[in-house]
């Protein structure tokens, strides 16, 4: 659980939004939330907080949309 | 022959998946089978230049062998000198097919589809260097990724893993007849969109502008709005053509467009304008760039990356076209497009200057389409 919420303030601070951590089922990238610049500050977030190497390709969008789903994504990396 | 030129295409096409379809209803495997249709589709669509068929025979060895190199050196080390000089060879025919003709008589270098077929080759040099890519490819599935009839001329541009993943798929009968439908359907709405409404702009409106414009002025002006749409319907019924036909084969190649007209801004209307070769240059160009560049801490400045970032991807796009001028030009303008937008929308996210209601976002779609048109202007050659 603790490790969810980690990636959730992570993404949080990545947007410059903290209406994630209420909703965390919103589409980032439909919001307009995330875009390919702050993808990639994220994976780099990932890399250096975390230790998981995701790389860019893995990222397919449709899968690591919401915050729920990206944190979900990586428990299952780690 | 071209892809999809002709009626007679369509007709050998038929013949050709005839067998395929029937596989398929049937439930059974039929990759086998399509397979041996692309050696005859390629050798139907090259037999008119034995030159051209041999540039794609000795193209095709090199970008195979190079992958099933890197494969095997990624295997045990992970160099970077080694990985910049893989990607290098495997762009280093598409480079010479653009440039030699500028400097000699050589012209055999290039063929149909060399610019698509390039990012397939680069694509799994840096997915293997990604790590993505570890086992051996099957030399068959590898050569049939690469030359996949139907998309060979202009893509879309599709990825190794997506397609690898619909070969092992198990399709029943059923599941094919919904295939076959949208196939087939995509197919129709092809001749709709080519054949039909953009012959028609050409034949009815573009050639006949010196009859309907009355001043040099107007005579520009109508032909931007009037390219930007066969442009539209051309490439996009073209698009449809390869998938619908990807479709009957059991391949879900990517989509290529998505309503491009009605993107709000320029960053929208890039997600859905040639999405297959956008997507490309965003996953392995723009973001390798930002990534490399944020890790070395060589720029600071966010927004100053961010913009090099779309230079650079528009700059690339822009030449992969061609070298000729209105290509370069149409790359600048796009980045600079992009370079203004990220300005207005950081403004905007600050002073929330343009408010988000149904009105602004049709006055959006209305300012965001002229800016586009204006582009296709641009890369028409128009105006020189």
């Amino acid at each position: 659980m603790e490790f969810k919420q980690e990636v959730i303030s992570l993404l949080a601070e990545i947007c410059q939004d903290d209406s994630i951590k209420e909703n965390p089922d919103i589409d980032l990238f439909d919001a307009g939330l995330l875009d390919s610049f702050g993808t990639v500050e994220l994976l780099v977030q990932i890399e250096e907080r975390f230790g998981i190497l995701v790389p860019i390709t893995e990222f397919d969008r449709d899968v690591w949309n919401t915050p729920n789903n990206i944190a979900l994504q990586l428990a299952d990396m780690r | 022959m071209t892809p999809y030129g002709s009626f007679t295409f369509f007709f050998i096409l038929a013949i050709l998946l005839a067998p395929t379809i029937i596989l398929g209803l049937r439930g059974k495997r039929f990759h086998h089978y399509n397979m041996f249709v692309t050696i005859l589709a390629l050798a139907i669509i090259f037999a008119s230049s034995i030159q051209q068929a041999i540039a794609l025979s000795l193209f095709t060895i090199w970008q195979v062998v190079l992958i099933k190199v890197y494969i095997h050196y990624r295997k045990n080390s992970n160099g970077d000198s080694i990985f910049y000089m893989a990607v290098i060879l495997s762009i280093l025919p598409l480079a010479l097919s653009k440039v030699l003709p500028y400097f000699s008589t050589i012209t055999f270098v290039g063929f149909l589809g060399i610019s698509y077929l390039t990012f397939k080759g680069t694509q799994l040099i840096m997915e293997t260097r990604d790590g993505l890519i570890k086992k051996d490819l099957p030399l068959s599935q590898l050569l049939y990724f690469i030359l996949f009839f139907p998309t060979i001329s202009s893509g879309p541009i599709d990825r190794y893993r997506r397609f690898a993943k619909d070969l092992e798929v198990k399709i029943s009968g059923e599941q094919y007849k919904l295939l076959l439908y949208e196939g087939i359907n995509k197919i129709f709405r092809g001749f709709l969109y080519k054949y039909i409404i953009g012959y028609s702009i050409q034949n009815f409106f573009i050639n006949k502008l010196k009859f309907i414009a009355h001043s040099p002025f107007e005579h520009h002006l109508y032909y931007m709005y009037g390219y930007s749409l066969y442009l539209f319907f051309d490439f996009a019924g073209y698009s449809m053509f390869a998938i619908g036909v990807s479709y009957l084969m059991g391949i879900k190649s990517p989509e290529n467009f998505n309503k491009p007209f009605i993107s709000r801004n320029i960053k929208d209307f890039w997600n859905r304008w040639h999405m297959s070769l956008s997507f490309w240059f965003r996953d392995y160009v723009y973001m390798r760039f930002i990534f490399w560049m944020t890790k070395k801490k060589w720029i600071k400045n966010r927004n100053m990356l961010s913009n090099l970032g779309y230079i650079l991807l528009f700059l690339l796009m822009g030449v992969w076209h061609g070298l000729e001028l209105q290509y370069i030009l149409y790359g600048l303008y796009q980045a600079f497009l992009m370079v203004a937008f990220n300005s207005f929308e950081r403004f905007n996210k600050k002073h929330k200057w343009w408010p988000q209601n149904k009105f602004t976002h049709v006055i959006a779609i209305i300012i965001t389409f002229h800016f586009i048109c204006f582009g296709f202007y641009i890369f028409s050659g128009q105006l020189f």
